[in-house]
């Protein structure tokens, strides 16, 4: 599908004016969109990642300040995002910072935190990209490795373009897979110990119906005071998502019983105070559907296409995980010279691909 | 059009082929000289990801043989479906220069080839059982409620725990893609942080000189590891 949308694509590497400049451009946007339709012929990944490579390269190269390769980085990425959302592609991922990138020199990790937060605050402007295309960015990564002003940017652009859903933009900053799967991994820890400590109070509660040797109405009534006391928990075990994983049947039906369970076993509590002893000896299992779900990237689906510019054929610690049945594609341009041709090459190598690709995915 | 577009691309390809082919054929009979010595002391460990319905043993057996014939010493066999696993008994009967990569050993030069076999079963999933592992920890270090918005983890406990259910080997510094597309078919995420991967297309049109080529390739690569 292509996007028809006021075509600004060309203006952010164009210079100079005149007639002639305005007729050329003209030209080559329609070809470019003709270009476009053709291909939406065939199949169009859903979802592209780039590591931007070169940009310093590009700076020697062109015998500029170091910091001008960045910047030079920065408008090819721009007439890239352009053309991506043109051809309808909905997720665009940016390698823009890795942690292993803090270990630069100081100057040069400062002069890229102040050109991230010098675009991060013209990507709210209404003329922007992200209003243009009605992109929700995404700012993916530690966060808090970032000093406080550019943290508190990428919060600001993240919440002022929640509500667009016509495409988005995951900006990987402060990232690299294996800090994203260790995260993942301490959120599945943290949300099955709740889930323990939830199924733990009950079992406590059950071994005060037996030790408490009061008549069942009296002990009835402590314990539904103890479980209204105890807000969180007790919400955890109305709402049914305190003990919800395979290992606890037991729990669920326990807790979806809750009056007969006081009425009728309370007589029986030797019996169940026995069982949820068993019980409180199980731990919640972590499966890998927990794991995928506190990712970072679980805002979108895993990339189709995966390009490093500058002709590295390595990840670098980049959506491993993620890239499991993705193509990747290394062009020899430095970063800053990427532009249509290799999309275009790209794209058709995806859908020379992508049958073959499809199958694997629904292997898994 | 789109159609035409892809026949021109298809040809193009063709050629490329050929011109590859050829290319292989001269690295093969030590014609071209840049490719007569390789640096083959940089590739500590090499992965050799196939797919899975190309997996004929004959090929493996005898890219195995060109593989020690280099002088590589450490080779991972990988594909998703562990065809290869499965095969292991076989594959290192009929190669006798091999002997199968225990989890401890350290990557010293050997006289025999170590080889270890992995799928995907060994990726993700080995995750999973290591989150378990740290989650066991995290419970029983009984401190839990001081924890909330911090880092509980390290990478470094993360590997180790990833190593006591058997899923975090040696990384690759090389990965050959044997397959119709480059793409690394869920191989451990974990250890292929840095590791150089390459195209190689379908096993059964392997060729020698492409090996050669592509270890070249490799050994002529600097890393900045993201300085």
């Amino acid at each position: 599908m292509v996007t028809s949308v006021p075509n600004k694509v060309g203006n952010y590497s164009s210079t100079g004016n005149g007639v002639h400049k305005l007729f050329f451009d003209d030209i080559t946007n329609f070809l470019r969109r003709c270009l476009f339709r053709v291909l939406s012929v065939g199949p169009i990944p859903t979802h592209l990642a780039f590591i931007m490579d070169g940009n310093r390269r590009y700076a020697k190269k062109q015998n500029l300040k170091e910091g001008e390769g960045h910047k030079a980085g920065y408008l090819a990425l721009m007439s890239l995002l352009c053309y991506c959302y043109e051809l309808g592609i909905k997720y665009v991922t940016i390698y823009a910072f890795s942690i292993e990138n803090f270990k630069r020199r100081p100057d040069e990790v400062q002069s890229l935190m102040d050109l991230m937060l010098e675009k991060m605050e013209a990507l709210l402007m209404e003329e922007s990209i992200v209003s243009q295309y009605g992109i929700r960015v995404c700012f993916i990564g530690n966060l808090r490795l970032l000093s406080e002003p550019v943290r508190a940017a990428a919060e600001k652009v993240m919440k002022v373009t929640s509500n667009n859903s016509k495409a988005m933009l995951l900006v990987c900053v402060a990232y690299t897979a294996s800090n994203e799967i260790v995260h993942a991994v301490e959120g599945s820890c943290k949300e099955k110990e709740k889930e323990f400590r939830l199924c733990n109070l009950n079992n406590n509660v059950m071994d005060d119906v037996k030790e408490g040797e009061k008549v069942n109405g009296m002990v009835v009534h402590d314990i539904q005071d103890f479980y209204e006391d105890t807000s969180v928990e007790s919400q955890g075990l109305k709402q049914g998502k305190g003990c919800n994983g395979a290992p606890y049947h037991a729990c669920e039906s326990f807790e979806s019983n809750w009056d007969q369970v006081l009425t009728s076993k309370a007589s029986k509590s030797g019996e169940v105070s026995e069982g949820f002893r068993n019980l409180r000896q199980e731990v919640p299992v972590i499966k890998l559907v927990d794991i995928e779900k506190h990712m970072y990237m679980a805002v979108a689906p895993d990339p189709d296409m995966l390009i490093r510019s500058f002709g590295e054929s390595r990840l670098s610690n980049f959506l491993l995980w993620q890239t499991s049945n993705c193509q990747l594609y290394s062009p020899a341009a430095l970063w800053p010279e990427i532009g249509l041709s290799q999309l275009v090459w790209a794209i058709l190598k995806f859908q020379q691909s992508h049958s073959y690709l499809e199958k694997k995915m629904k292997q898994l | 059009m789109w159609h035409l577009l892809h026949v021109t691309i298809h040809l193009c390809y063709f050629a490329i082929n050929i011109a590859n082919a050829l290319e292989s054929h001269l690295i093969s009979k030590g014609l071209l000289r840049r490719y007569k010595s390789l640096h083959i002391s940089k590739l500590q460990y090499l992965a050799i990801v196939i797919e899975s319905e190309d997996c004929r043993t004959s090929n493996v057996i005898e890219l195995l043989q060109w593989l020690a014939d280099l002088g590589v010493k450490h080779v991972c066999l990988y594909d998703m479906e562990g065809i290869l696993k499965k095969s292991k008994d076989f594959i290192l009967e009929k190669f006798d220069g091999a002997t199968l990569f225990q989890e401890n050993d350290v990557l010293l030069d050997q006289p025999l080839m170590t080889l270890e076999f992995a799928s995907l079963s060994d990726g993700k999933e080995a995750v999973a059982k290591a989150a378990n592992v740290l989650f066991m920890k995290y419970l029983k270090s009984g401190s839990t409620s001081s924890y909330q918005g911090e880092q509980i983890f390290t990478e470094s406990q993360m590997g180790e725990a990833l190593k006591t259910v058997g899923g975090n080997g040696p990384e690759p510094d090389l990965l050959l893609v044997y397959g119709p597309a480059r793409c690394h078919l869920g191989f451990p995420a974990w250890r292929i942080r840095y590791t150089e991967i390459q195209h190689m297309g379908p096993l059964k049109s392997m060729k020698y000189g492409s090996l050669i080529k592509a270890i070249y390739k490799f050994t002529m690569v600097q890393q900045n590891y993201g300085k």
